[in-house]
């Protein structure tokens, strides 16, 4: 119970017969809140320190649980033995789609016996390849499975980077700690290292706003592709009179204005 | 300090305020959306490298080529394969839904043995070897008491290199008790036989024909290879093909045609032979075939003329007889006509003289061998396996009568009696089988008359089932040796029923083998080769593989590639008007046995005073019937006018329902000789007063939790009736009565 409540209970059977006491209560109160004003800040003050720290330190550590991949991959090592630099492990497949991760399958070629005393080495060869059981590789990119996103897309067509988005991992000698998000299960690099949100590189972070950044940046509209009479014999022209140059876009609609927009992206 | 009430607002507020400025409210609304968008327990389907393998459908007698879509190692989708000469990138629901019983629950993973009681559920895993030795042992012992006459053999097809070996270690071993499961290629077989000569598998060239007569069959309901029919039905519709048909219940196929007549049920013989009389009387046959490649027509012409002119026909159908004149001088008329038979899907055998008189239709009209027409199909001859050589024990064996009565003086056109073989077996005091072995059929739960089939196997020594799924039979069984499903194995899948054209199709392991389970070729091959002897000789192949790739020779080639093989001497359409009868024509009264089809009608079982009710069953493409049971995602179509929770509703003419005092929805206990069942009532004017439909398919006591006991097995309910003269099933229905639950 607070002391202005107990103030009342004194005051009141004195208020019951005399209305004069009223005012003097108004004053004792106005004197004790006055009196009160330098606890009141200081506990604000603390309230908001410590919510800060809760919130900018404390929860974004307790969100994530910290987990190390179960090869400690050097990427660097690698990229310097092959030749065609990102795609000869992560490749495109005959049908178009990306492969992701390699399969067992790709490192056994290298890898059927150990090579070199490398503790990592001996460990993948006897309880994978000797095995015949697949890397349970934690993937610091994976999307959220709602997303669709297309690499062909992106590599192929806009002639993209690998490192825009994602960074120079191939110059990595080992492979850092994987940190999932404790409620989704994703990892903590589409949010972003950086807990507020901030970012100075391209891959910094993958959210749908750093598709969007992109997208608005270059002014690429996907459009349907419909083909009128019109348009088709431009295309044989061109694909006859110039061969090698790329055909101007189709005229549909947009792609991310139309009707069902969302699910280009979103599945 | 005292912390007052003051102090610990403003510390909330400043907690609050500083909450606001930390980036936690944002990201933890953004953590929880996606949480909530993307439950952690909701499967995904793994991402990975996308490939398609190419293999048949062996779910029914359809055979369809499929194209099954795989990501890494597993099979995600299965489509009609594209360019099949059955389907041609057509597929059922069931087709579609095969990965369920791939990878659903209802799959035996390993051998078992029997430890409880028959039927209790209680089993024992076993390994291989020890499956394999058991079977040994036991056919061993029975053929060492000179016995080996008493091991039956169930199955569910007699055509390809799986079941022909079996038929080859039921003739080394010394059986003659190989039982086919019935259908209508009974019926068709036989009464082909009988008019053209051939003991073949029918082919309807439906994709030329113009007027489709249907005596009851569901050319829409899963008749014939489903897929194919679906397709010929859409093309009557775009093409002006005209389709009437007869059948007493409006079911998908009747709703979808140009004309239903609702004929009262088990008469469509006589109508046949009704619109027999009128295009012989008014002369509408095609005289040309008639008169230069059929003999007969004269006995045939008195029968019909001196039995069934409309007015008879009428009396017994209930059609009117001018729509019998009408419906006659139509299908004469007609430029391809073209008259089928075998009611709903073609599950029961059925009376021969009605395929009789539906094969005299096509005869008059001159559409034998012809396009748009009807013809005898020969497989693609391709098994040429030495002659077994029997020793003494299989020779004794193979000269005892069968069982079931089948090839007896008194069933001499009859190759298979499965419906005789409960009565038969529980006729002595001891059952005179000793040894079942059961491979692609479930008979505990297909063959009418359930119960006494559950009774019947009661009392046999031993029973083994090669099913890949814990199916009725299966759960009944001692031992069970567990095949791979169709999606996990090599086959020769012969000519699918009704197509014109032969074909073998393949299939193929389109995954590894997901459980224990080995082909049930191999284990055949390996139970010879321990039986030893004669019997070991009579299998000189490593392996089912082996067998098969030698068998096909340099067809394995066209198979393994294209899937399908055709067979290099088939002509399309041409007029072979040579039959293989002793008379070298189209004999539509059979000199040897002296049959003229006519009208014997089939007396169903049960006292019309008792039961004042007909009870038909009724086939729909949503709920497998034969010996696979549904999928959950086919269960999940069934309307919920047929099957509500775990009732089944039975349709019942409004005017009948009403006379019953029975609302719609309501309870009712549906009761026949056979047995009784509880159910709901569904009112339907699309079914004539008076007779009662209950769905096939449903009333599984096997299988999952999404199949079984869901609805009433109709075959509960009803129990065989034979044909005079062939012995097969004709029941048709059962009479029954419905009251108040």
């Amino acid at each position: 119970m607070s002391i202005s409540d107990d103030n009342a209970k004194q005051i009141s059977p004195e208020a019951d017969g005399d209305d004069a006491a009223a005012p003097s209560s108004e004053i004792k109160n106005k004197a004790q809140g006055n009196g009160s004003g330098g606890p009141v800040i200081l506990f604000f003050i603390l309230g908001l320190a410590v919510s800060l720290i809760l919130g900018w330190v404390i929860a974004p550590e307790l969100l994530y649980s910290q987990k190390k991949q179960p090869i400690d991959y050097n990427h660097a090592l690698h990229v310097a033995e092959v030749t065609d630099g990102c795609e000869s492990c992560h490749f495109f497949r005959a049908d178009g789609t990306f492969s992701g991760v390699p399969k067992l399958e790709m490192c056994i070629d290298c890898h059927e016996e150990v090579q070199g005393e490398d503790p990592n080495e001996i460990k993948f060869v006897e309880e994978y390849v000797v095995k015949e059981r697949e890397v349970p590789w934690l993937i610091y990119s994976r999307q959220p499975d709602c997303v669709f996103f297309s690499h062909a897309a992106h590599i192929k067509g806009a002639k993209m980077d690998c490192v825009t988005c994602h960074g120079h991992i191939g110059e990595s000698e080992t492979s850092r700690v994987y940190e999932e998000n404790r409620i989704t299960g994703y990892s903590r690099d589409i949010w972003g290292k950086n807990i507020a949100g901030f970012k100075k590189n391209s891959w910094d972070r993958m959210k749908m706003d750093d598709c969007a950044e992109c997208h608005q940046k270059e002014y690429t509209v996907q459009r349907t592709d419909v083909k009128t009479p019109i348009k088709r014999l431009l295309d044989n022209f061109i694909a006859v009179s110039f061969p090698g140059m790329e055909a101007p876009a189709g005229i549909g609609d947009s792609v991310q204005t139309q009707r069902d927009a969302c699910f280009v992206c979103h599945k | 300090m005292k912390i007052d009430r003051r102090s610990f607002l403003s510390f909330l507020i400043g907690g609050a305020a500083g909450t606001a400025l930390s980036p936690m409210p944002l990201k933890l609304t953004d953590d929880s959306s996606i949480w909530t968008q993307m439950w952690p327990w909701t499967p995904v389907p793994e991402d990975g490298e996308i490939s398609h393998v190419n293999s048949t459908c062996t779910l029914c007698p359809g055979h369809c080529g499929i194209t099954v879509r795989k990501i890494n190692d597993r099979a995600v989708k299965i489509e009609g394969m594209k360019g099949h000469p059955v389907n041609d990138g057509g597929i059922c629901l069931l087709g579609l839904s095969g990965l369920q019983l791939l990878y659903g629950p209802a799959r035996v993973k390993t051998p078992l043995k029997r430890v409880g009681a028959r039927g209790s559920g209680r089993w024992k895993k076993i390994s291989w070897d020890a499956a394999v030795s058991e079977v040994v042992k036991q056919l061993g012992d029975l053929r060492a008491e000179g016995k080996s006459h008493s091991v039956g053999l169930i199955t569910g097809s007699d055509r390809g290199t799986v079941s022909q070996l079996f038929a080859r270690l039921m003739t080394a071993y010394g059986s003659p008790n190989v039982m086919r499961t019935p259908s209508m290629l009974d019926s068709y077989e036989l009464t082909l036989q009988l008019t053209q000569g051939t003991r073949a598998l029918p082919g309807f060239d439906f994709e030329n024909a113009d007027f489709i007569l249907s005596f009851g069959s569901g050319i829409i309901d899963g008749w014939g290879s489903p897929v194919r029919m679906f397709k010929a039905f859409s093309g009557w519709r775009s093409n002006h093909g005209k389709v009437v048909q007869i059948e007493p219940r409006l079911s998908r196929t009747a709703a979808k045609s140009d004309r239903w007549i609702p004929v009262k049920p088990g008469t469509e013989g006589v109508l046949a032979l009704g619109l027999a009389h009128v295009i012989i009387k008014e002369a509408l046959y095609n005289s040309d075939f008639i008169d230069n490649y059929s003999v007969g027509f004269e006995d045939l012409k008195r029968l019909v003329l001196d039995k069934y002119s409309p007015d008879n026909v009428a009396a017994i159908t209930a059609i009117d007889h001018k729509d019998i004149v009408t419906l006659a001088r139509d299908f004469a008329a007609a430029s391809k006509p073209l008259a089928i038979c075998g009611r709903g899907r073609g599950s029961v055998a059925g009376s021969l003289d009605e395929f009789m008189a539906v094969q005299a239709l096509n005869a008059l009209v001159g559409n034998i061998n012809k396009k748009g027409g009807v013809r005898a199909v020969s497989e693609i001859d391709y098994i040429n396996w030495p002659e077994v050589q029997m020793d003494a024990v299989a020779a004794a064996g193979m000269q005892r009568e069968r069982l079931d009565g089948a090839g007896s003086k008194k069933y001499p056109d009859t190759r298979y009696l499965l419906n005789r073989l409960p009565a038969a077996i529980s006729s002595g005091e001891e059952s005179s089988l000793a040894a079942l072995l059961v491979t692609g059929a479930n008979p505990l739960y297909t063959m009418p008359g359930s119960t006494a089939v559950k009774k019947a196997m009661a009392g046999i020594g031993f029973v083994v089932s090669f099913s890949s799924y814990m199916d009725e039979t299966a759960q009944n069984a001692d031992l069970i040796l567990p095949n791979h499903t169709y999606l996990e194995r090599f086959e020769d899948v012969p000519t699918p029923f009704g197509l014109q054209q032969p074909v073998t199709s393949l299939a193929r392991p389109v995954v590894e083998p997901q459980f224990n389970t080995q082909h049930v070729g191999d284990v055949v091959i390996r139970i010879a080769k321990a039986l030893g002897g004669s019997i070991a000789g009579a299998f000189p192949w490593e392996g089912y593989q082996t067998c098969l790739k030698e068998t096909l020779g340099h067809k394995w080639e066209t198979l393994i590639t294209k899937g399908f093989l055709l067979d290099d001497n088939y002509r399309a359409f041409a007029r072979q008007m040579k039959f293989d009868t002793p008379s070298g024509k189209f004999e539509f009264a059979n000199k040897k046995t002296g049959r003229v089809p006519q009208f014997a009608p089939i007396k169903i079982e049960g006292d019309a005073k008792l039961y004042p009710l007909i009870l038909v069953p009724y086939d729909s493409f949503r709920l497998a019937g034969d010996y696979i049971g549904s999928p959950p995602f086919a269960v999940k179509t069934v309307e919920d006018t047929v099957l509500k929770g775990k009732d089944v509703f039975v349709e019942l003419n409004p005017e009948t329902a009403r006379a019953l005092r029975l609302r719609e929805g309501q309870h009712a206990i549906l009761s026949t000789p056979r047995g009784q069942a509880k159910v709901k009532v569904h009112w339907f004017d699309g079914i004539r007063p008076g007779v009662v439909a209950l769905p096939r398919g449903l009333g599984h006591t096997a299988y999952d939790k999404y199949l079984a006991e869901k609805g009433v097995n109709f075959n509960e309910l009803i129990g065989p009736v034979e044909d005079p003269g062939t012995g097969w099933d004709a029941a048709w229905g059962i009479m029954a009565k419905l009251t108040k639950a």
